[in-house]
């Protein structure tokens, strides 16, 4: 019989709870420890893979969530460890990367768009609409008052200067052409990400 | 990294300076650990800290903050001193032996061509000598007093190790141990890798830093060999790709530039990017840059983009200075020139300089948009959070949008690691609550905008109505379909030059070679070709086989360019195509074409005898010392003190700091001096922390929960300072109350005969999270960039420090 450390898991969670160890050579004595033992929830979890958030070693890692992908159903993360097969970190994780769990599920991660008006001193939960449609008002707005076509020369320079953006440093390569795209047509040039620092 | 990460095993000698790998990248540094166990490599660390990458290290020296170019100006002189180069890969791999313009001189710390008025350089000198045809000059005996080699070891002259030790504190006989272990790779066979990351960039002076070791590694025949290179170790997971993805102000997707106003047309633009080769045979692959930029514009604005309208030239604004960048953009803000921000990821209150700056900057826009995953600083700007965050909300007229956002467990997409790999990673979970990704944020406020110039018009339409939107969901596109718009596809067919079709119209290109600067082919980042073919995701690939156990795993992901994993690997390889060392090779000659474990950085048939550089994209086919017009503060590095520096300038005290660098006149007011501020102050990450993001995790913000300086015992003695005990830390620009660890890791330095004190400052704590509250390290940086990257100075500034009592109530 081959297995892999995966299918060891899996294997072993399903025969625990089927009270036989007996197919991996442990014999009959399994089976009353099999009975106060609960099924390992890894093996009915989901995998997924993917690359820790942090620094630039990009180190694998697996994400096992609950949750079958079904449009209805409630996906949870539960664990995340490093990925053995990853040919940089080979299943290792350093303090941080370790504690990624901690960071999906902090209670700083923010849940609803959320609105501070002038002079106030505190912010106040709205609709994605009302913020897009006050974001787009408020750029547009902006861009039309000081949108440069000509400089001094009277030369062609199609710049806005009045608004600018800092993209980030962990988004995917996907959010930053499509960033790129938006804030270019807009005519931006005060535009940086975080490679900056 | 011009190498991966588990290339480093293959290393005879690690340097790692400006860097502290083993603590901000430990994953990747056990392949240090690997080379020390299997190939009995030399760990050298070069550091103001005993850091913990020093404690495993098999020989440690200390250096003062901001004087790396010094003390690597001085192994330069040594190597060349000693004869310790590697001769036949300088002589064909290097400008070594072309001869520089006459015109072009150094003098008491100034080049030539220098304007004290506007700091900066003209450079029309900073060239080689050209023959008939346009060919730079060369002189293989090195005879002539102008060639390169012969004008660096004129340079490098001043940095005797007695001068070195003067101005480093590096104590003299651990300068030269360290000359020595540097120098044992000269032999063809041996190699050294160079691990450095923001110990290098954040100075004034940080490009140069990363020039003088790369000049180090090419004197060493270090670069694009197994075990070699210059490997940055980028800090963040996608700052890569964020790079080259082209996310910087004066910059375009895979490393094109942005217009400039005095470039008004196509032509005028395409003037100053022809890269004309300066030797007879070389590739200069730059010279298809039309290709790119056209591809490049055909994704941005498809059938809007024809030849007719210079492929919608007119579409890119036009910058009228180089950049605008962080710095320049928060100098704006104080002055009231921005109204509005988005801050994407991105938490400028904490990882920008003099915090007090940019809250009055933050303070003056009319509307502030916070897109991210985390509770940030930035986006509670205007919050009351006492000496944490002063501030008076009801004085505060900026609108603010906080936008919650999917984090990397919770999309699709690709990163690109230190290494250039794009590694694709799948979604796990729904995000929380009302969390959407940045994409559909980004797809949102452009569809808004452009449903609003359909309606009411408005300035310059055009970009903005006829940009690129042909998505699945324009709603939300997907990461499949936006990495393939950055491998581009054909928009007709290509053929080749015989007329056979190589790709029908729609289909996915295979590499860059296939782009056209016709129109008929599209590419959104012309360094990505490749990754998204017809063959599907090469990105998403998980082949773990890597041939001769080397350290390349080829099949693993995909890496920009054209998957090859060493840069400039045909430099492994002698001028006849024979390995430099044959135990390790990566490509070599077979008699009719280039074989070997990774792609060849080369033409894949081009003869050895044909004389092609290895440094392909350079106009010459070599690397170089002498840097031409490159770089605005030099050709060759120069030690200039850090703007704010304890000691005066010892090799030309009239050009104390950077001559060439950007400083905004407020931004100089604020520049303390030794007289006030008599230490020296450096910022670093700690291993239980990434930057602002881990005091949200629980477990990290147990394991250090609190804000801190380190100091040595010596100071710490004499200033009465207890561990554990509170005090104040103050620069010219703000303070901060927090706890003192005294320390044997930072010992006192002698530099220009005066003990020398250094505090660390980590920088993980701010005003949200589960941490304690803390000031911030960038309370008390100066503002002012690199001269060529703008990167802020963190890494060498003035500080003082006293003994305090804590906040109420804390002990």
């Amino acid at each position: 019989m081959t297995l892999t450390r995966r299918g060891f898991i899996k294997l072993s969670g399903a025969t625990l709870a089927s009270s036989s160890l007996s197919a991996m050579g442990f014999g009959g004595c399994g089976a009353a420890l099999a009975e106060s033992v609960r099924p390992f929830k890894l093996a009915a979890a989901k995998e997924t893979r993917n690359t820790c958030t942090y620094c630039s070693v990009a180190c694998g890692i697996l994400i096992y969530a609950s949750g079958d992908g079904a449009k209805n159903a409630h996906s949870n993360i539960m664990h995340i460890e490093g990925d053995p097969d990853h040919p940089v970190n080979r299943g290792t994780l350093c303090p941080k990367g370790s504690a990624l769990l901690d960071v999906v599920h902090s209670p700083g991660r923010l849940q609803v768009p959320k609105y501070r008006a002038p002079g106030s001193n505190e912010f106040k939960e709205v609709t994605w609409d009302f913020a897009l449609d006050r974001i787009a008002r408020l750029m547009k707005d902006d861009r039309d008052k000081n949108f440069i076509a000509k400089n001094e020369k009277g030369e062609t320079v199609n710049r806005w200067l009045t608004s600018g953006m800092l993209a980030a440093s962990a988004s995917s390569n996907e959010t930053a052409l499509l960033t790129w795209k938006v804030a270019r047509a807009f005519g931006m040039l005060v535009f940086d990400n975080q490679a900056r620092v | 990294m011009t190498n991966t990460w588990q290339d480093i095993k293959n290393a005879n000698v690690i340097i790692v300076m400006g860097g502290n790998a083993a603590e901000a990248h430990p994953c990747g540094f056990k392949w240090v650990i690997e080379a020390k166990i299997e190939n009995a490599a030399k760990l050298v660390v070069v550091d103001p800290r005993f850091t913990r990458t020093a404690s495993v290290a098999d020989y440690y020296a200390p250096i003062r903050p901001g004087t790396d170019i010094a003390f690597l100006s001085g192994v330069i002189r040594y190597l060349l001193e000693k004869d310790q180069i590697q001769h036949e890969y300088v002589r064909a791999y290097t400008n070594a032996s072309l001869i520089v313009k006459e015109g072009f001189s150094f003098k008491d710390g100034l080049f030539s061509g220098y304007n004290a008025e506007t700091h900066s350089y003209d450079k029309t000198d900073w060239q080689y000598e050209l023959d008939d045809q346009g060919f730079a000059k060369i002189d293989d005996t090195w005879q002539n007093p102008r060639c390169v080699i012969n004008l660096m070891r004129q340079h490098v002259d001043r940095y005797t190790p007695e001068m070195v030790s003067r101005i480093c504190g590096t104590p003299i006989d651990k300068y030269l141990h360290v000359c020595q272990l540097i120098a044992s790779t000269c032999l063809p066979d041996k190699a050294m890798t160079s691990l450095f990351a923001l110990g290098w960039t954040q100075h004034s002076i940080g490009s140069q830093n990363i020039r003088t070791m790369a000049m180090v590694q090419l004197l060493l025949g270090n670069i694009g060999v197994a075990g070699g290179g210059m490997n940055a170790l980028r800090g963040h997971s996608n700052i890569q790709g964020l790079t080259d993805v082209g996310l910087l102000s004066n910059q375009i997707p895979g490393y094109l530039t942005m217009p400039k106003d005095q470039e008004q047309t196509f032509d005028d633009y395409m003037e100053t990017r022809q890269f004309k080769p300066l030797r007879p045979n070389q590739m200069s692959y730059w010279q298809n840059y039309r290709k790119f930029f056209v591809s490049f514009q055909k994704t941005m604005f498809g059938d809007a983009a024809t030849a007719e309208n210079n492929w919608a030239y007119d579409y890119l604004p036009k910058l009228d200075i180089p950049m605008y960048d962080i710095i320049k953009a928060f100098e704006m803000m104080v002055h009231g020139e921005i109204n509005g921000y988005i801050c994407q990821g991105f938490n400028p209150l904490q990882a920008f300089p003099e915090k007090n700056k940019i809250r009055r900057g933050l303070s003056k826009l009319r509307y502030l948009v916070v897109m991210d995953p985390l509770d940030t600083e930035t986006s509670r700007f205007w919050e009351d959070v006492g000496p944490f965050n002063p501030s008076d909300p009801a004085k505060i007229e900026t609108e603010v949008f906080q936008l919650p956002t999917t984090c990397f467990a919770e999309e699709d997409g690709t990163l690109v690691n230190s290494a250039r790999w794009l590694q694709w990673h799948w979604k796990a979970a729904e995000p929380p609550a009302k969390a959407q990704s940045d994409i559909w944020i980004m797809a949102g406020i452009f569809h808004r905008m452009r449903e609003l110039y359909r309606k009411e018009g408005g300035a310059f339409p055009d970009p903005i109505l006829k940009l690129t939107w042909n998505y699945t969901n324009p709603v939300e596109p997907s990461a499949d379909e936006l990495a393939k718009e950055m491998n581009g596809k054909a928009r007709a067919d290509i053929k080749d030059d015989s007329g056979a079709i190589l790709l029908k119209a729609g289909q996915q290109l295979d590499s860059f070679g296939q782009l056209r600067d016709d129109g008929t082919t599209e590419s959104g980042c012309w360094i990505f070709t490749g990754s998204y073919t017809e063959k599907g995701n090469m990105m998403a690939r998980r082949d773990t086989h890597d041939p001769r156990d080397q350290g390349i795993t080829p099949g693993w992901a995909w890496a920009w360019p054209a998957n090859r994993r060493i840069l400039y690997n045909r430099a492994s390889a002698d001028v006849a195509g024979n390995p430099w060392n044959p135990a390790k090779p990566i490509i070599q000659w077979n008699g009719s074409r280039w074989v070997g474990i990774d792609v060849p950085d080369y033409g894949p048939t081009i003869n050895p005898s044909e004389g092609v550089g290895p440094f392909i994209m350079n106009a010459e086919g070599t690397s170089r010392f002498f840097a031409l017009d490159q770089m605005v503060d030099g050709p060759f590095p120069e030690h200039y003190e850090p703007m704010e520096s304890p000691v005066e300038n010892l090799l030309h005290p009239k050009v104390q700091n950077n001559p060439a660098a950007r400083v905004f006149p407020d931004d100089r007011a604020d520049f303390g001096t030794s007289a006030d501020f008599p230490y020296v102050g450096t910022t670093y990450r700690l291993t239980e922390h990434f930057h602002y993001w881990t005091k949200h995790a629980l477990i990290n913000a147990i394991l250090q929960p609190q804000e801190f300086i380190e100091i040595g015992e010596v100071l710490a003695n004499e200033k009465g300072i207890a561990n554990n005990g509170w005090v104040r830390v103050s620069s010219k620009r703000g303070y901060m109350i927090c706890k003192a660890m005294v320390t044997k890791r930072i010992k006192p330095m002698m530099v220009a005969g005066k003990a020398t004190h250094v505090i660390g400052v980590p920088l993980h704590w701010g005003f949200t999270g589960q941490a304690k509250k803390g000031y911030g390290a960038n309370i008390l940086t100066p503002s002012v960039g690199d001269a060529n990257t703008q990167t802020p100075e963190f890494k060498a500034f003035l500080v003082n420090v006293e003994p305090s009592n804590g906040p109420e109530g804390e002990v």
